[in-house]
């Protein structure tokens, strides 16, 4: 089958093949960042705007070298020391981009649901990279795609994701793609960073991370804001650490030796990972971010390619 | 001068009457009730047969935006929406700018409703000057000045011994307290209801809990200073719960609900559209059921559509940004005649008794009645008419309304306020 969606704005819309779709995509271009010239023609005349409104270093570099490696013309638009900045309202600021015919979006923002409102507005293709505690479904894509690389399949794996649940957007991503591709999930936290009703997405939950990543083939280690703690989330970090800190002695005494560790970066080493399980041989991060490319060129691809015309 | 409306189907709870009738009004009252009036030579009549004749609508709780706040509404934008629905008296929020906690603001109000308005205006003073939660407004002369109760609304006063001062001071007025409940700090930062919906989308919830601890504080405020308190816009099972055991007890409460509470849940946010933020937030499926039940025992007094207007620039954008409110003048009616009414949730008579009688006894405001000798305010329904509604319709400034595109059958057909047809 092929890809018949405008935008990319949530895996929790998406069906299996969507998602297989995707990640094959991803796969079949990784082998571009080995070429000496890493340059494809295959969205040669089309023009990427990277509508950034949270900042990040990583995805938005990761969709610029992507857009690059095939050709578009790529625009980055951060909301610091643009229009926004003088109080521009984001709906305005989308129509202006729009006027100016981009083929795709890509935007990134701290609101849940900008990306959705983005894609109702625009006629041409939206990505989200990330809107609020809601979705962040390229970070999902890379995670599977890492996976399957290294596992082999999807259907029966189980995967623990730990930390920050209530406020992470990769977790929710993760969890609707991994339940739809047959995999178990156990989300394990302190309470107060467990969100409410979370089973009915069908995971499971744990609040002690020796049980959670008992027997589990992935465990993805979330980030700790530090902010959960003045919010009275969490009594302290050095508590958070103690806790539900990743440690190699922790791994080694309940975690199968073929576990694998991931993160979504960036990682605060010596809070919710040690240093030697983040460099260690479990750890597959780096891994994720080399595949964070192929799986954007994959996306942007398709968005760009499904559209009618096809840029004749 | 007089006006005769002839053979419509009067239905006045107030004085249990359901039956063809003719009312017959003499300048601003209502002069006579019964079959066959004959019409005094200079009435107008208005012929409403197949049509539904009620004691006008009031609504008690309406944001008019004025002053300060223009760009939104006005007294003359919000009244001309308020008839159009079939509305003919409100009772206006304290949030203005400047607020209304001195007399000369609430004196300002009634001076634009006499001279701009075309329904009733009943201002409702601040509890707190500012609605800064800190000191009293100068309540005994905002009564005087004809404020007819006492809100924060939009805000919780979070002191509770501010607020038990409040309910003493008020006693001798006869108006209550009406009470924003929420928890402030419980409902921080928040723009839906906490549920499986705010999991899924990632938008910060805020608990139930949060509108129910402070339901409850104010129970037992109540209890303790013998006081009136109001509950405004209830919407969850549990305050519903709290409310009718503190009036077991003989407690001095009252509860109204909103239409969209009635009628929507949280699964209305998830195409982020912000028309469905609002404070209190949609909350469940079992939340609404309860709140109709509620409705109809009687545990809620009366129906109240928080009409809230903001500009489009308000409501556009990102939802956690977005303002919290809707406008519910121009749709309540109707909503409720089709989707209660029609498919039998709702007894007629029910719904125009939580619009018309009940509010206007909960705060001791003329009208509610159709009985000789009250003031002429009319409501006529169409139960037939098709309609869809179309926020670029509304005579409200804003169209900020969940309802656009519903398709809806039953509508006001004439409002009469003071015996004069103010709307048709």
């Amino acid at each position: 089958m092929g890809w018949t969606r405008k935008d990319l704005v949530t895996m929790r819309e998406l069906d299996a093949a969507e998602i297989v779709l995707l990640v094959d995509t991803a796969a079949s271009l990784q082998e571009i960042a080995g070429r000496e010239i890493k340059k494809v023609p295959a969205l040669r005349g089309k023009t990427i705007v990277n509508l950034f409104y949270e900042n990040s270093t990583r995805t938005r570099t990761s969709f610029e070298i992507a857009g690059k490696w095939l050709s578009a013309d790529v625009i980055n638009f951060s909301a610091s020391g643009s229009s926004a900045a003088k109080g521009e309202s984001f709906i305005d600021t989308a129509k202006n981009i729009a006027a100016m015919s981009p083929d795709v979006v890509v935007v990134r923002h701290s609101s849940a649901g900008a990306a959705s409102i983005l894609a109702r507005e625009l006629s041409c293709g939206v990505v989200n990279a990330g809107d609020g505690a809601h979705e962040h479904p390229t970070q999902a894509l890379l995670d599977l795609l890492t996976i399957r690389e290294h596992k082999g399949h999807f259907e029966g794996l189980s995967v623990a994701i730990v930390g920050d649940i209530a406020h992470s957007r990769v977790a929710r991503s993760n969890i609707h793609a991994m339940r739809k591709l047959g995999m178990t999930v156990t989300v394990a936290g302190p309470p107060t960073l467990i969100p409410p009703f979370v089973q009915e997405l069908g995971v499971k939950v744990s609040y002690r991370l020796e049980d959670a990543i008992r027997d589990v083939d992935v465990v993805m280690m979330l980030r700790l804001q530090q902010e959960r703690m003045t919010a009275g989330l969490i009594p302290s970090i050095r508590e958070y650490s103690r806790y539900w800190g990743l440690t190699l002695d922790k791994l080694r005494a309940h975690a199968r030796p073929d576990v694998l560790i991931m993160h979504p970066g960036p990682v605060n080493r010596g809070v919710e990972l040690s240093p030697e399980v983040a460099d260690g041989p479990f750890s597959v991060i780096l891994d994720q971010v080399a595949k964070g490319v192929a799986v954007r060129m994959g996306v942007l691809f398709l968005l760009a390619g499904a559209k009618g015309g096809g840029g004749a | 001068m007089s006006l005769l409306i002839r053979n419509g189907r009067v239905v006045d709870p107030a004085n249990s009457v359901d039956a063809v009738q003719d009312v017959l009004i003499d300048s601003d009252r209502i002069q006579r009730i019964g079959r066959d009036v004959a019409a005094p030579p200079d009435a107008t009549v208005l012929d409403a047969t197949g049509k539904v004749v009620c004691p006008g609508f009031i609504d008690i709780h309406v944001h008019l935006r004025e002053p300060g706040l223009e760009y939104k509404e006005t007294v003359a934008t919000g009244t001309r929406a308020a008839a159009a629905g079939g509305f003919t008296a409100v009772a206006c929020m304290a949030n203005t700018q400047p607020v209304n906690d001195n007399r000369s603001i609430t004196d300002y109000i009634l001076a634009k409703a006499a001279t701009e308005g075309i329904v009733r205006v009943y201002p409702i003073g601040a509890v707190t000057r500012g609605l800064g939660g800190k000191e009293l407004a100068e309540l005994a002369e905002l009564a005087e000045a004809g404020c007819v109760a006492f809100s924060d609304d939009g805000r919780c006063v979070m002191n509770a011994a501010l607020y038990r001062r409040a309910m003493e001071y008020t006693l001798p007025f006869g108006a209550p307290l009406i009470s924003h409940a929420e928890d402030h700090d419980l409902s921080h930062d928040t723009a839906m209801n906490e549920g499986v919906v705010s999991t899924e989308l990632g938008i910060p919830g805020a608990p139930a809990a949060a509108e129910d601890v402070m339901v409850a504080r104010d129970i037992l405020l109540a209890e303790l200073t013998g006081a009136h308190v109001h509950i405004a816009h209830v919407s969850t099972a549990g305050a519903v719960r709290l409310v009718r055991d503190a009036k077991a007890r003989g407690v001095r409460v009252t509860a109204e609900v909103t239409p969209h509470h009635l009628l929507l849940t949280e699964e209305a946010v998830r195409g982020f559209d912000s028309n469905t933020k609002m404070n209190p937030p949609l909350r469940t499926k079992r939340d609404a059921e309860v709140l109709l039940e509620a409705l109809i025992d009687g545990t809620i007094d009366c129906i109240a559509t928080d009409h809230a207007p903001h500009a489009a620039s308000e409501k556009e954008g990102e939802y956690d940004l977005a303002a919290f409110g809707i406008v519910g003048l121009e749709t309540a009616v109707g909503l409720l005649l089709d989707r209660l009414v029609r498919t039998g949730a709702l007894p007629l008579a029910t719904l125009v008794a939580r619009l018309s009688r009940d509010p206007a006894r909960l705060l001791g405001l003329p009208g509610g009645s159709l009985a000789a000798g009250a003031p002429a305010d009319v409501t006529i329904l169409d139960l037939e008419a098709p309609w869809t509604v179309d926020p670029a319709r509304f005579q409200s400034k804003s169209r900020n309304s969940p309802f656009g595109g519903w398709a809806i059958t039953g509508r006001p057909w004439r409002t009469i306020v003071g015996g004069r047809i103010v709307w048709q």
